[in-house]
């Protein structure tokens, strides 16, 4: 008999820490294929975040730095800078982690086309200090700080990164991808491929944002909280590519 | 024929991997805890497993390895 799934080399051999039913384990596990699938292992370097994956530097078997709250892209900038050929560097962040203290970060990494891969997972919520109210949060979303749900008029609207970043002439590749379910999960992982080939291949800044849960946070189980995503945040956050900058001036 | 292996103490019994069986072959098994106190996922009729692995790729935990 032929293996056809186990746990990718990349992924370390240890249980994570996040909540029954969270997508980041998901996540993780495609990014560490991706790495697998490139056989980049031992010239990757992830940087990771501030709020619930803030441990990712120990679910990966690749090098890994720890950022300062929102600065992973700068970071990031810096060692993709120290060694352009032979660095391949990711950052992993959650919404409230690059759409947030991050932003500045997010947008002028976009803006200088800096050659990193960028993975956004958004849940819409902050999920490791206990489930306050995120840039991304959605119009009359309940949050601990928004329990009548998010006012628009006081708290004004969430931010849809990629297509706020698409203005920008700088990035070479912004997709929206979702791991709802098999099929997504599928096109997620294209998705991330194509954010660290773009970076082999010295194209540029590529971001994939990852629609993705928070069951604890969101008051659901894991079942529900896939609905919800599947009924609240995809026609508020459509799956697509935003921009792909290659691909455009190849029609030309 | 195909062959599902749990790594049955990793589980945390979210139950996506039940939601995604296609033949509805997976349970959290009600008489088992595992290590960290959750009904760990297991499957009910494993010659009926075509092993599609949908269970595997649901998984936030890289509990189930799928052999075919």
């Amino acid at each position: 008999m032929a293996v056809v799934f186990d746990k990718p080399h990349a992924l370390a051999d240890m249980p994570m820490h996040y909540c029954p039913g969270c997508t980041h384990g998901i996540i993780h596990r495609l990014v560490a294929e991706v790495i697998d699938e490139l056989g980049i292992e031992g010239r990757t370097i992830g940087i990771a975040p501030v709020g619930c994956s803030v441990m990712a530097y120990d679910y990966f078997n690749c090098d890994m730095i720890e950022a300062a709250h929102g600065r992973a892209p700068a970071v990031a900038t810096g060692v993709k800078r120290a060694d352009p050929d032979k660095h391949v560097v990711f950052t992993y962040q959650g919404d409230g982690d690059l759409a947030s203290i991050g932003m500045a970060e997010t947008v002028h990494a976009a803006a200088r086309n800096e050659n990193i891969t960028v993975i956004f997972v958004n849940n819409a919520i902050y999920g490791m200090t206990g489930g306050q109210m995120a840039p991304t949060s959605l119009p009359g979303q309940v949050t601990q700080t928004s329990p009548y749900g998010r006012d628009t008029k006081h708290c004004g609207f969430p931010i849809r990164v990629c297509e706020m970043l698409s203005e920008l002439e700088g990035p070479e590749y912004l997709e929206r991808v979702t791991v709802n379910s098999v099929a997504n999960i599928r096109k997620a992982k294209k998705a991330i491929k194509k954010a660290f080939q773009n970076q082999l291949d010295g194209k540029g800044f590529s971001l994939v944002e990852v629609v993705s849960t928070c069951p604890t946070n969101w008051g659901m189980t894991p079942q529900d909280a896939l609905k919800w995503l599947e009924e609240n945040m995809l026609p508020y956050y459509p799956l697509g590519v935003y921009k792909d900058r290659s691909a455009e001036e190849g029609d030309k | 024929m195909a062959k599902l292996t749990f790594k049955t103490d990793r589980c945390k019994g979210c139950g996506l991997c039940v939601n995604a069986c296609p033949k509805k072959l997976l349970q959290l098994a009600p008489d088992k805890i595992n290590k960290k106190g959750h009904h760990p996922a297991e499957i009910t009729d494993q010659d009926a497993c075509v092993g599609c692995a949908a269970c595997a790729m649901m998984c936030p935990d890289c509990v189930i390895k799928v052999e075919r």
